[in-house]
């Protein structure tokens, strides 16, 4: 039980929403929009990328003394428009020994849409069935097509580049005109053909005609440091202030939700809150509850959920709680190429991100690993800032000082190109979370303890990546500073968590016996408490999975107020 | 830089086709941006001007550095200069204020602190052991001989891999500092960091480079 009184408030709102990224922001819209009156409760602080006072866009580097180097909650340098970070002061979380997790939460309105680099894919018809395909982990309770039409809408209200491919398990979409290449992407393209590997134009929620009322973008490419043109996706500027033109939303910032209530009945009644700016604890009562903390932040709310209806905490009579997380496997792997020394100077900022990228294109029967991964690039001629050419020794001088130092500078600018893998991890269950027994935040809310192992289908399809990433800056004529990777050091895997994907924990089901929601992210034991965050995913798919929560939660936000209007909810 | 420059310079940065749509805001914002970048560069004219028509300078109150004692702010200065000198293209990394930006950065990071002395300690301790005293008083050849020791890793002696380290981070500390400021950003021909109303890709120019380039 909460410590402390809570405060119960008069108010009982139609929706309490839990969270304000991708998947609250697209709740609390489309749920304002039918009418409803709902309160989102956000644990960080107010946030508005149209406002100087947050936006560090076109921000030169010498601006800033400190020329956009990290801060304690600006991991990702100083002008990140995302206020978090892998370590946030008194919010623990803690590691089963041998266990390496890097969990990353955002604190602030938008919450990690303000931390992405716009990558939005759809899931492809296998993504929803790969037990039926490989036999390994589980299909998901809907397809591609019960999904299909939530996508299209979230291309339309949101916005998205892209090219129409024809690609079977990499659908197409409703795509604005993707930007043509950079110079280096014509030289990645070229090559990427000549090898045979499906290279396209990227698909990234950044607009490239006027929609809704937002500009086109503008092409400073700093989509990360919050733009003021609302011309990318971030869910608090382009679902939630726009929301709250209701008169229906009603928003609390710096509100850490300690617990959903449920009454005698075992149904939610609300949620408890601590009011960060006085310590207080506070109560909001909601005839519905929508949990969007994030996939870990709300499996962690559920299993602190505990009351005598729900003794394993709230949605958890199966015991999934906390199981079948994953995160998408990464490795990158940077070179040299000769050929673009001396780059003729121009404009090549372009998006916030790559203009190409690479879908899966083989097939995996023909492997050692199940599951497939896409591959994002890099380089370019961008603002210099903190960090600049850092390792100037890898470059064939092997370092120096001086008239000639300086020289090496100018002449290898633009000359580095990086290819980062993205790839899907199978669930096992060695990989999960689960509140840890003693340690609490300073809330006093306990906090989740992980644990986690990555498998040989995760170490072989890492291995793949970094051995075609190798091949492909060979064919290019360069140089690849690192040695490959060894199996002892797992081929370069990133730590679970630190790719910023983490899905699953609270998954969506057929059965009640082994999920903890139904094919409308309700939850089985409790049918006025729905997810709308990367918890119900099944499967991680080769895919970011930002297009899919806002679509499964545009879904489920229409199952809601379809409830409603039936008298059902 | 007069009037009619002024003006082609905004007018440059804010070409906008007719019909694009960009919020107005968004204009006024990069009008002040530009505005502001014309201003200060009309300073730089005046400063490299010769003394006789401008009324003599007045010395800027020197820069007291805040983490540095005097004797490393010197070494700091001195090193700096040596990784990057001012050539026919730009100045050097004093002349970008290299040094006060690591003043800076060092006051932001504890680690970063402790790293830096002890590196400078490290330079001090070559030089002495090599010629019997610190690095500010030894000649330009032998501080050269202390750089050529460690400025390339690959050559470079295990004895002196500490220093190697050192000046490895020392050289990307610095390169951070240069490239990133004015002084630094203009020399590399940086072009960008503005509104662009259509993305054209990339230039023809650049693509028959390209092409010749990567036959």
């Amino acid at each position: 039980m909460p410590q402390g009184t809570p405060r119960a408030q008069s108010t009982v709102y139609d929706v309490a929403i839990v969270g304000s990224g991708a998947g609250g922001g697209m709740a609390a819209h489309q749920l304002t929009k039918a009418g409803a009156r709902v309160v989102l409760l956000e644990a960080g602080g107010y946030w508005d990328n149209s406002s100087a006072q947050y936006s560090a866009m076109l921000k030169n580097p010498w601006d800033s003394p400190r020329r956009g180097a990290s801060t304690p909650d600006r991991p990702f340098g100083e002008w990140d428009a995302c206020i978090g970070g892998w370590q946030i002061p008194g919010e623990p979380y803690t590691k089963a020994e041998g266990t390496k997790f890097d969990w990353w939460r955002g604190r602030m309105l938008g919450g990690r849409t303000n931390h992405w680099g716009r990558i939005s894919l759809r899931f492809g018809p296998d993504d929803f069935r790969r037990k039926t395909l490989d036999g390994l982990g589980d299909d998901w309770p809907i397809t591609y097509d019960d999904i299909k039409p939530y996508y299209d809408e979230v291309d339309r209200l949101v916005g998205i580049f892209g090219s129409n491919e024809g690609l079977r398990n990499d659908p197409d979409g409703i795509f604005h005109a993707p930007p043509a290449p950079r110079y280096y992407e014509h030289l990645i393209k070229r090559t990427a053909d000549r090898m045979d590997i499906t290279c396209i134009p990227a698909r990234l929620s950044i607009i490239t005609k006027p929609l809704n009322g937002r500009s086109p973008c503008h092409y400073c490419g700093q989509c990360n440091r919050g733009c003021m043109t609302n011309s990318n996706f971030s869910s608090g500027n382009v679902l939630i202030l726009p929301a709250m033109k209701t008169g229906r939303l009603t928003l609390l910032t710096d509100a850490m939700v300690r617990e959903v209530t449920t009454g005698p009945d075992g149904r939610a009644t609300g949620v408890a809150y601590i009011d960060k700016r006085t310590g207080e604890d506070k109560l909001v009562r909601a005839r519905i509850v929508v949990l969007a903390a994030s996939a870990l932040e709300s499996a962690r709310i559920l299993m602190n959920s505990k009351s005598s209806r729900h003794p394993q905490g709230l949605a958890n009579s199966s015991g999934v709680l906390g199981k079948y997380i994953t995160d998408t496997t990464g490795t990158d792997v940077a070179g040299f190429i000769p050929s673009l020394v001396d780059v003729p100077r121009h404009n090549a900022d372009g998006v916030g991100g790559g203009h190409i990228y690479m879908p899966w294109w083989l097939d995996n029967r023909k492997l050692d690993f199940p599951r497939g991964y896409h591959i994002e690039v890099w380089g370019g001629l961008g603002q210099p800032s903190y960090g600049f050419m850092g390792g100037i020794q890898n470059y064939p001088e092997g370092g120096g000082y001086g008239a000639g130092l300086k020289q090496q500078y100018r002449k290898y600018w633009g000359a580095t190109v990086g290819f980062s893998g993205r790839g899907e991890m199978i669930p096992n269950d060695k990989s999960f979370a689960e509140l840890d027994p003693e340690v609490k935040d300073r809330f006093g809310i306990p906090v989740l303890k992980f644990h986690w192992e990555w498998r040989d289908s995760e170490y072989n399809q890492v291995k793949h990546m970094q051995e075609t990433f190798r091949a492909l800056i060979a064919e290019m004529g360069g140089e690849v500073w690192s040695p490959m990777p060894t199996k002892e050091q797992g081929y370069g895997i990133a730590n679970g968590g630190a790719i910023i994907h983490e899905l699953g924990g609270i998954r969506m089901g057929a059965s009640e016996r082994d999920s903890a929601l139904n094919a409308n992210c309700q939850a089985w034991d409790c049918d006025n408490l729905f997810v709308a965050d990367g918890g119900p995913f099944v499967s991680q798919a080769d895919k970011n999975p930002t297009w899919t929560i806002l679509a499964l939660s545009m879904r489920t936000s229409a199952y809601i107020t379809q409830q409603r209007k039936a008298g059902a909810l | 830089m007069n009037e009619m420059n002024r003006r082609e310079a905004m007018q440059h940065l804010l070409a906008i086709p007719a019909g694009m749509a960009i919020a107005p805001d968004l204009l006024d914002r990069a009008a002040a941006h530009a505005a502001e970048a014309v201003e200060q560069h009309a300073h730089e004219p005046q400063q490299a001007q010769g003394a006789a028509a401008q009324p003599a300078p007045q010395p800027r109150p020197a820069y007291r550095p805040k983490q540095f004692t005097t004797d490393e702010w010197r070494l700091v200065r001195l090193l700096a200069d040596y990784v990057i000198p001012r050539d026919a293209r730009s100045g050097s990394a004093t002349d970008a204020g290299v040094p006060e930006f690591m003043d800076f950065m060092l006051g932001e990071n504890a680690g970063m602190r402790t790293w830096m002395k002890n590196g400078l300690g490290w330079m001090n301790a070559e030089c002495r052991r090599r010629f019997g005293t610190g690095f500010v008083s030894c000649t330009d050849a032998q501080r050269r001989e202390v750089l050529d020791a460690i400025a390339y890793p690959k050559k470079a002696a295990p004895e002196v891999q500490a220093g190697v380290q050192f000046f490895n981070s020392f050289r990307n500390l610095t390169a951070s500092g240069f490239w990133s400021s004015r002084i630094g950003a203009a020399d590399l021909g940086y072009i960008g960091n503005r509104p662009v109303a259509q993305w054209e890709g990339t230039p023809k120019a650049v693509m028959a480079w390209l092409e010749r380039n990567t036959k």
